[in-house]
């Protein structure tokens, strides 16, 4: 029982780990790509090692990527206490849900009614997934 | 949208759940990792199938940084969702976990967000006034 709940704990810890870091990564991510712009029509015009310095030598994209490591190994350490059927959906459904409010204050996106629906259909389900 | 995004877009897809599965796998194997011995994590990545499965989450990457040159964060997330389908699918049928009536529905109802989104167009934001596809000097926009 104690064992349970101790597992069940560190899952929950695991996943809060896994949405605060993975939510900055995926916007710092999302604004470093959109600097550089479409890497399909510029690996075309400039070949894909311009591509690959591009994006190396972004500061956004570097910074978004520690973020993800560290969201990563939170999910290895949560991976190791619960199930994975948990663990993927609801981390990475509830980092859906605070990147909307990221995307909207940091990155300018129009977040419209459709988003914001598909956001509240999404915590929804997490919540019948975590009963 | 073309096909080459829709490509890209499923690839997010696919690589995503199926690198969960492998490491979900391989972490079975490895055990437990308490608080205490944090640095087992580093060693956790000698196991073969969380190796398989960093390989895939590397091509889920490669994918993912493609579509956010093209398309919005809160479009691409929901877009790569129907994932989680997948993703249950093999947690059921090769992991053997067992997914109880809620959590199925909860996987339905994230998958109705998906398809809220994905009938929505896939940049809704402010187009980059610098957009440095020509190799120039980016400025910062806010």
């Amino acid at each position: 029982m104690i064992r349970h709940a101790i597992s069940n704990l560190n899952g929950w810890l695991a996943i809060l780990a896994i949405v605060l870091s993975s939510s900055a990564g995926d916007v710092l991510l999302s604004r470093g790509m959109k600097q550089i712009g479409d890497v399909g029509e510029l690996r075309r015009k400039r070949g894909l090692s311009f591509v690959l310095s591009r994006i190396l030598r972004s500061r956004y994209f570097l910074i978004g990527v520690a973020c993800m490591a560290i969201s990563f190994y939170s999910l290895l350490f949560g991976l190791s206490w619960n199930d994975v059927s948990l663990i993927g959906p609801a981390a990475a459904s509830l980092t859906f849900v605070a990147n909307a409010f990221a995307a909207k204050i940091f990155l300018h996106e129009r977040v419209d009614r459709r988003r914001w629906a598909a956001a509240l259909f999404v915590a929804a389900g997490v919540v019948l997934m975590g009963l | 949208m073309n096909l080459r995004k829709y490509l890209v877009l499923a690839g997010v897809s696919v690589f995503a759940p199926l690198g969960d599965s492998f490491l979900s796998y391989g972490m079975k194997q490895v055990g437990n990792i308490s608080m205490r011995n944090i640095p087992d994590l580093l060693l956790a990545i000698t196991n073969p199938w969380v190796g398989i499965g960093i390989i895939l989450l590397l091509g889920f990457f490669a994918t993912y940084m493609t579509a956010l040159s093209w398309a919005d964060l809160t479009y691409v997330l929901p877009a790569s969702s129907l994932g989680y389908v997948l993703l249950a699918l093999i947690a059921r049928f090769f992991l053997h976990e067992q997914i109880s009536l809620t959590r199925w529905l909860g996987i339905a109802l994230v998958s109705t967000g998906v398809g809220f989104v994905t009938s929505g167009p896939e940049v809704t934001g402010r187009p980059p006034r610098h957009l440095a596809n020509d190799g120039s000097v980016a400025t910062e926009h806010s």
